[in-house]
């Protein structure tokens, strides 16, 4: 409840922002301003992993594609050749199918995004679950390693498979009808509803989150982060909330991908790239790592910017940036900000030493 | 019947032998000590009580029960606490919260139900405050519940860290070296507080080198030298034994 008051501001400011957008003539800021609503949706998920829980990931835009790329393949992979099969049939009957024509007019056969949805999310929390019992042993650089390895299978996975669309990914995604005259699409008539459609989805995450950290299961992640030896003295079970935690953010990450997937009309390999898993560290890093309302914050800002095209063709190269400045200057995030301060420890360390040396 | 029977418990790393056949009792209600110089196999032994890693050969029996491949969870869950030499407080919460995680065994919302703050839970996040603080009381630093538990004084992190064990609502609790690192008379509180656990109805096992600390509270003192157990006796008769006063004088032939 608390929790819920909180984020009222925040609706306040999403609402003011629509009306100013309409005022001064900008309404095509909404259309990033809603992909960014799902990119922070991924990484407030990975906040919680990362900040609170202790366990970096290097992995998620993975579980993002994985998300995407199923829901993509699913509902725009024609099934009528398929028409005969037994378990088809099934499926048809049971109403997870959806029948149409594509743009030349052929019949098209494919699963309802509902669906779709359903099998992606579940699968990205499948595999996450049994990437995570081995992976979850690791500590630090290793399992950043390891969740980095697993990044680069799924890209190249996608990269070489004629069903996703090897180097062109997948295109011609069909809105995602969520209710009746409220659907998920990049059509243009639809782009203020899908502006609310994403931050009302990141919005309620948002509460959920909030609620857990402050909460029995809150307290014993925080606890696996402060001491995971007297976590575990405390009665926790630390690699079965560290496996729960990691499932739950790559659950957020696959709906993220789903529902951008859907909103764009497409997903192309450059999603499940390794840059787009340091991306989103590097953000939650920004964010203050155990700090969800910075988290949300900056990934909103920088996925906006670097979206309007800000940092050009150095987009890669301005999150590299931000990391090490990050790591620098403010290890605590920017809304610990004392940079006056930092830049004189450092610098101040620099001159003594060459001092010494002298 | 003893809360806690080790029998002939024994750990090897490599070729060393760390705690050769040890054998002793904890009867409820009592202050047991486990004493003796540096390297002699105290902490090898609580951490093979509490779980953190198997013994070699023998066994631990815990309110009569096996505890033979226990993980640490487990252990806590059946009622035994510990605490850590080198304080382990959790880094970025409050004295309070910290306390509260000590509830964790004896609440049970899970992601879900913490996610949409399930109505049942609100009671039990009530409950697990409300104990916590009578915790802090009973350690007599509630009026720190709300600081930062890394930021207050050593002596008071140690009065934390036991009510964050007590939460556990342990029936023994482990004090791994509560005297390391304090002062004279940050000890003798430390030294006060014990007592007032074990007078709460926790049995209390701790492994510890100050003697002040452990000749004055405890029941019973088990003497530890290279692995084996050499002495087991009330304090008054540990300081007449010839074979204890020779480790501790340093002595040509320790054991």
């Amino acid at each position: 409840m608390k929790n819920l008051l909180t984020i009222l501001p925040l609706l306040a400011v999403v609402i003011l922002v629509h009306y100013l957008t309409s005022a001064t003539d900008t309404m095509y800021y909404l259309t990033q301003l809603t992909m960014s609503a799902y990119y922070a949706l991924l990484i407030i998920g990975l906040c919680v992993l990362m900040g609170y829980a202790g366990q970096i990931s290097l992995g998620h835009a993975g579980f993002f594609a994985i998300g995407g790329y199923l829901s993509a393949s699913l509902t725009t992979h024609n099934l009528i050749p398929y028409q005969d099969n037994a378990l088809l049939a099934f499926l048809e009957s049971s109403g997870m199918l959806v029948s149409g024509h594509d743009l030349y007019g052929e019949a098209l056969l494919v699963v309802s995004p509902w669906a779709a949805c359903l099998v992606a999310v579940s699968s990205a929390a499948v595999i996450a679950y049994f990437i995570g019992i081995p992976v979850l042993k690791l500590k630090g650089h290793y399992l950043a390693m390891a969740t980095l390895g697993f990044g680069i299978i799924i890209y190249r996975i996608v990269l070489a498979l004629e069903y996703f669309g090897e180097a062109d990914g997948i295109s011609e995604v069909p809105a995602f009808v969520l209710l009746p005259g409220l659907s998920v699409s990049g059509n243009f008539s639809d782009r203020v509803q899908n502006y609310y459609i994403a931050w009302g989805v990141l919005l309620f995450a948002m509460v959920l989150l909030l609620n857990l950290i402050d909460s029995r299961v809150g307290r014993a992640l925080r606890g696996i982060h402060g001491s995971e030896e007297a976590a575990d003295a405390m009665g926790v079970n630390t690699s079965r909330f560290k496996l729960q935690t990691f499932v739950l953010s790559a659950v957020f990450a696959a709906i993220a991908g789903v529902f951008l997937t859907h909103y764009n009309g497409g997903i192309g390999p450059s999603e499940a790239g390794v840059m787009k898993s340091v991306r989103y560290v590097a953000i939650v890093a920004v964010g203050g790592m155990a700090h969800l309302w910075g988290t949300l914050l900056m990934g909103v800002v920088l996925t906006f910017l670097s979206l309007r095209g800000v940092f050009g063709s150095y987009d890669d190269a301005v999150f590299g940036i931000v990391l090490i400045l990050i790591m620098l200057f403010a290890p605590n995030g920017i809304l610990s900000l004392n940079i006056r301060h930092r830049i004189k420890t450092i610098f101040g360390r620099g001159k003594k030493r060459r001092e010494e040396e002298v | 019947m003893a809360l806690l029977e080790i029998h002939q418990l024994t750990k090897r790393f490599g070729g060393l032998l760390a705690v050769n056949e040890v054998s002793f009792q904890v009867e409820p209600g009592q202050i047991k000590a486990v004493i003796g110089p540096n390297g002699a196999g105290k902490t090898t032994l609580f951490n093979m009580i509490s779980g953190t890693f198997p013994a070699s050969s023998g066994t631990v029996f815990f309110k009569g029960r096996g505890l033979k491949g226990k993980k640490p969870f487990q252990v806590a869950t059946l009622g035994m606490a510990r605490t850590f030499q080198n304080i382990k407080m959790f880094s970025g919460m409050t004295a309070l919260e910290n306390v509260m995680v000590g509830r964790h065994v004896l609440s049970k919302a899970g992601f879900t139900a913490s996610m949409f703050r399930m109505p049942w839970t609100w009671k039990e996040e009530k409950d697990i405050r409300g104990k916590s603080m009578e915790l802090l009381a009973l350690l007599e630093i509630e009026e720190h519940a709300h600081t930062d538990a890394q930021s207050l004084a050593f002596g008071q992190q140690r009065a934390v860290e036991f009510a964050r064990a007590l939460a556990v609502e342990p029936s023994l609790l482990l004090l791994d070296e509560p005297a390391a690192g304090l002062n004279m008379y940050e000890t003798a509180e430390v030294a006060r507080l014990i007592t007032k656990i074990r007078d709460f109805g926790v049995t209390v096992l701790l492994v510890e080198h100050d003697m002040s600390l452990v000749m004055d509270i405890s029941d019973e003192i088990v003497v530890l030298c290279f692995g084996e157990k050499i002495a087991e006796d009330t304090p008054a008769s540990i300081q007449k034994n010839q074979e204890v006063i020779q480790i501790y004088l340093g002595e040509d032939r320790p054991c």
